[in-house]
């Protein structure tokens, strides 16, 4: 029977090792000789260093050769050229079969790192690239770390995805900086859509004891490396408070977490007890529990669940499937926007943007047109304003971005997106009066929410012309594009739909041309059974908060509030008229539109009292556990039904649309893989989405 | 309005090590690079000098290609960091590179033009071998207006044997071991390390690596080994890998200054530029190119080789250093020549090697307080040769 680290690297078997290449290097100032090990696994820097089992014994063996050595003043360890690491290697973790294995891997991680922080010899990381999870950990176990003003990424991303920084990161990093800052790292950034830091936030948060400019990094690190060991520079860290402060920031944090979660995601509670315990633990009973939470995750749902999105996001979102050959796009130089309100200024300022064409926007008046121009401007000034574009820029931007009274502006466009109000006949006019200017090859593209594409085309001299190109709002945030086949749409359309996709930087998903297309049909169906609820007689508190055990981006009612009572409807009437045994159209939010209103909550985020009374009715309350099962089986059959129907090509386009397009959680994997391991699908339709589990391509 | 020319002073002067072109330190490692280093080591080491102060720097470079293209002086400023206010050329003399962005930029700060200036060279050789690229043009054969043997330099120098008969294969040897033995005593005593600012050295296999040391010297070198060279520019011949400069890679760089700016930044002065002369001559001997730029120079200004306290003579070729004495009476182990040695041990990369001679004459006039004038002189490819003539500013007869 093997061990279980030979088993792990079994699992990991197409392993690309991170090789740990150590060589002598003379240190300035007579110094004495240090070992220094580069980090490297043989490819350029789009195939970043990680840590497999093999890379973990690779760096083991070099910090072993270079300890067992007397003649040496210090131990220095960088990475390749613009990478440092990036942590663990995620590719066998589905392979993962053991709570044994899973625990092998995590101690390894400790048994390699740890040798770096428990050596006499002055240890030194040089961060000199991108360091991500394992890599920060490995510069943590270090005595000291120097870290280039370049470096573009530095975070501790594990609790994103569904681990803990187990590696050491949950007590090396708060008994170096202070819980307040570590949580920041551990906690805040990767709830914060998994943000990073620049080299520059890391050295002032005291993850580094140095800087130094990039052009030079290594050479000056091993300087003041030298200056460390010939005691010529002291490294003085700020007291971490181990008092109430420590307390206090686990106790915000865990406020955060429970806030955005409400208990749906174990690993960013897991991260936070090994915060809180690291306060009065010693290092081998920290890392042991690291350990445990590691074992633990590993095997976890939730982090099958948060690798399946992530590779969703970074692999299938970068290669919709069922796109034509981009060989077939043509090409767009100049893009019409039909409409100046706030949708289309959104769209004129994103075009302008990436697409860095000419942008024509036209209205039915001059005032409006001026105004919805006059918008856009106003949104690249503030950006000029927030540093985020250049004064050149801007002029340049805003000279792209212009207004006509007239679809003659749109005659050598190759490109035309209709924002106009959301109704057939009104689409309809536009296309055929735009067709009578533009060649007869422009995309005509509408960015309908749920309106057929077949029939927006269906009257044009060229309907092979015309796509769904459905954008999410904030149009700048979310990046999801819902791209719709209608029933004579032509391939080079597509294409050249899908290459607009790609100039604009979104994750495109072809859709073919149902009602309400993935994202609006799912929500709508999802908010239907909550408000179903309500009519019924629930209180709206309560069936609100239902659903807050999936740990959703916000609850059902405030999202009723920011897509907007009125649209909503529309919608909810739309897929009503589509579909009417599944969606129902809910009376009090009829009333509430009705009523004029635009918000449901107050102020102070309570229901508002006029809308509550609007809520009134009904006489049989469910509980929150009947709205929860009741919510997800409606989605499960509703997904099964829009599989069946050819929607989209697999269950893995209707995650990447509700994890880009709506912001649903990686821990659920978008919504299938939860699915399935929460027993609905199987009840729901005999079957689970992933009879094999969750596969991203 | 009348113009006062402005004296220049040579402020400081860094190198990065020389490594072996080819297999050596530098193989997988820049020549931009190289010179970035180069340029932040000079401000680093003169803290007195606000960056936004350098009014030029100028690169020079032999094959202005690949990495040592794209107007190198300039790309290699923003690499380096320099404000963007600051500009950059790239400029080209073959082996006289740097020495040329010496004196035209020097001549730049007289003129009043510049205030300060960054000049210095850059040439590896491992990526860029001598001559590629080069398309010469066919009228110089077709009207032999140079002889084939004036594009290879090992033939210029066997050539010079030719024109100077009593240069016997065994005095270029001879000259070639005491270069060795100079340069390993100088770096026993710690002469040459000041120069040097440690480099980051890329391998993909090993690593990365620092180089802290020149590669090319050969302590220890003998007669008797040297005697067993081949002679690969012809059989029988005299010139061999022992008795010319290697193939290398390095990069130089120095501050040169108007005198009053200088002191007005608090920079240190060690010597003032007195005058520059460049020759042409037969590109068939190009090593004699170093005789006419000196015997021009010490001509205006009115002195003689016994004027001249110090002399740091580009060691290309054994051959070529010893036509220069020859032809000035000076003897073959004369201590004014190269007392640290020369490129023979040091290496020579090209366009980078002028300066190198500069900041080892700079150093050494701090040591010889005795000596006013020295010289800096080079044979240059295609036929020429360039000298500098410098004064040390701590020259103690100033005192009296």
């Amino acid at each position: 029977m093997s061990s279980p680290i030979e088993q792990a690297r079994a699992l990991f078997g197409d392993e690309i090792v991170t090789k740990a290449l150590a060589r002598d290097v003379e240190l300035p100032y007579g110094a004495g000789t240090a070992v220094l090990v580069t980090l490297d696994n043989g490819h350029d820097h789009t195939k970043p260093n990680t840590f497999g089992p093999g890379g973990l014994l690779a760096l083991g063996e070099a910090i072993d050769a270079a300890v067992a050595r007397t003649d040496i003043a210090a131990i220095c360890v960088t990475g390749k050229p613009f990478i440092f690491a990036v942590g663990a290697d995620l590719n066998g973790v589905p392979k993962i079969r053991t709570r044994e294995q899973a625990h092998a891997i995590g101690k390894l991680g400790h048994d390699v790192f740890r040798k770096l922080g428990e050596t006499d010899i002055p240890t030194f990381a040089f961060v000199n690239g991108a360091a991500m999870g394992g890599g920060v950990e490995v510069a943590l176990h270090c005595r000291y770390r120097t870290i280039s003003s370049g470096v573009p990424a530095v975070a501790l991303p594990e609790t994103f995805l569904g681990l803990v920084p187990g590696w050491g990161g949950t007590y090396l990093l708060p008994n170096l900086i202070g819980a307040e800052k570590a949580l920041k790292v551990i906690i805040e950034n990767p709830l914060a859509q998994n943000r990073t830091l620049k080299g520059p936030q890391a050295f002032e948060l005291g993850i580094a004891d140095a800087m130094f400019e990039p052009a030079d990094f290594v050479e000056e690190s091993l300087r003041w490396a030298a200056r460390v060991v010939k005691g010529e520079v002291v490294v003085e860290r700020p007291e971490v408070d181990r008092g109430e402060a420590w307390d206090q920031a686990v106790g915000n944090a865990r406020f955060l977490v429970e806030g955005k979660l409400h208990g749906a995601a174990p690993a960013p509670v897991r991260a936070l007890d090994l915060v809180a315990a690291a306060k009065d633990r010693t290092r081998d009973e920290a890392f042991a529990a690291e350990d445990e939470a590691l074992a633990d995750l590993l095997m976890s749902d939730e982090l099958k669940a948060g690798l399946y999105a992530f590779d969703l996001s970074q692999k299938r979102g970068r290669r919709p499937v069922g796109a034509p050959d981009k060989s077939l796009a043509r090409k767009v130089t100049k893009v019409g926007v039909v409409g100046a309100g706030l949708m289309a200024g959104q769209l004129a300022l994103l075009f302008a943007r990436r697409l860095e064409v000419p942008v024509v926007m036209t209205d039915l008046d001059q005032e409006r047109l001026d105004r919805g121009v006059g918008h856009v401007h106003g949104e690249i000034d503030r950006l000029l304003a927030k540093g985020r574009v250049s004064p050149d820029k801007a002029n340049r931007l805003k000279a792209l971005v212009t207004g006509s009274l007239s679809y003659e502006a749109f005659s050598d466009a190759d490109f035309v997106i209709e924002a106009v109000f959301e109704r057939m006949d009104v689409k309809q006019e536009v296309f055929a009066k735009v067709e009578q200017h533009v060649s007869p090859e422009a995309i005509l593209a509408t960015n309908t929410s749920s309106l057929s594409i077949t029939e927006m085309a269906s009257g044009l001299a060229h309907p092979e012309r015309v796509v769904g190109f459905h954008f999410f709002n904030p149009v700048a945030v979310l990046p999801l594009l819902e791209i719709i086949r209608g029933e004579k749409t032509d391939d080079a359309a597509l294409a050249t739909a899908f290459a607009t996709a790609k100039g604009l930087k979104k994750t495109a998903v072809l859709v073919k041309d149902a009602p309400a297309f993935v994202v609006n049909r799912l929500l709508t169906l999802f908010m239907g059974e909550v408000l179903a609820a309500v009519e019924e007689g629930t209180a709206p508190e309560v069936a609100d908060r239902a659903v807050a055990p999936l740990g959703l981006p916000m609850p059902p009612l405030l999202l009723l509030q920011l897509v907007g009572p009125a649209v909503a409807l529309h919608v909810s009437e739309t897929l009503h008229a589509a579909f009417p045994d599944r969606f129902t159209v809910s009376e009090q939010h009829r009333r509430l539109v009705e009523a004029g209103r635009t918000a449901v909550f107050g102020p102070d985020f309570q229901i508002d009292p006029e809308v509550r009374a609007l809520f009134e009715g009904g006489d049989k309350p469910s509980s929150e556990e009947e709205i929860l099962e009741r919510a997800l089986t409606a989605l499960a059959r509703e997904i099964q039904i829009m599989l069946d129907e050819g929607v989209v090509a697999e269950a893995a386009d209707i995650d990447l649309c509700l994890i880009t397009g709506a912001g649903w959680p990686f821990h659920l994997g978008g919504i299938t893989p939860y699915l399935d391991r929460s027993g609905i699908s199987e009840k729901v339709n005999g079957k689970l989405f992933h009879p094999d589990g969750p596969k991203a391509l | 309005m009348p113009r006062t020319a402005r004296d220049v002073v040579f402020v400081d002067g860094v190198r990065t090590p020389f490594g072996k072109a080819g297999k050596g330190l530098y193989a997988e490692t820049r020549a931009d690079d190289l010179v970035v280093r180069v340029i932040r080591e000079l401000l680093r080491r003169n803290p007195g000098l606000p960056p936004e102060r350098v009014d030029e720097v100028a690169i020079a470079a032999t094959t202005q290609i690949g990495d040592q293209g794209l107007t190198i002086g300039r790309s290699a400023a923003l690499l380096a960091g320099l404000p963007r206010s600051v500009p950059g050329y790239a400029i080209d003399r073959m082996c006289a590179g740097a020495m040329t962005a010496v004196t035209t930029s020097g001549a730049g700060i007289a003129f009043g033009a510049y205030d300060v200036v960054i000049a210095g060279g850059v040439e590896h050789m491992g990526r860029h071998p001598m001559g590629e690229g080069v398309d010469p043009n066919p009228r110089f054969l077709s009207e032999k207006l140079v002889d084939p043997s004036a594009l290879v330099m090992g033939n210029t120098a066997e050539n010079l044997h030719d024109r100077y008969p009593t240069i016997t294969k065994e005095r270029a040897d001879a000259y070639a071991v005491r270069s060795q033995e100079k340069v390993a005593k100088a770096y026993a005593d710690g002469k040459i390390q000041p120069d040097l600012v440690e480099m980051l050295v890329r391998s993909a296999e090993q690593g990365y690596g620092l180089a802290t040391a020149d590669e090319p010297p050969r302590p220890g070198t003998t007669l008797e080994a040297l005697a067993s060279l081949k002679t690969p520019f012809r059989p029988h011949g005299r010139v061999t890998a022992g008795n010319s400069a290697g193939l290398n890679d390095g990069a130089t760089g120095a501050i040169i200054a108007a005198e009053e700016v200088a002191a007005e930044l608090g920079l240190n002065a060690p010597m003032r530029l007195i005058d520059f002369s460049f020759a042409g001559v037969e590109p068939e001997v190009m090593g004699v190119g170093p005789v006419p730029a000196t015997e021009k120079l010490l001509a205006r200004q009115g002195l003689t080789m016994d004027d001249i306290g110090l002399i740091e003579i580009n060691e290309a070729f054994a051959v070529q250093v010893l036509a220069f004495l020859e032809h000035f009476g000076i003897a073959d182990d004369d201590a004014r020549v190269n007392p640290w040695g020369g490129a023979i041990a040091l290496g020579h990369p090209l366009a980078s090697s002028g300066v190198r001679l500069m900041m080892q004459l700079a150093r050494l006039f701090a040591e010889r307080t005795d000596v006013r004038y020295g010289l800096t002189t080079m044979c240059v490819g295609m036929g020429m040769g360039g000298t500098v003539l410098w004064e040390n500013t701590n020259w103690e007869g100033n005192a009296k």
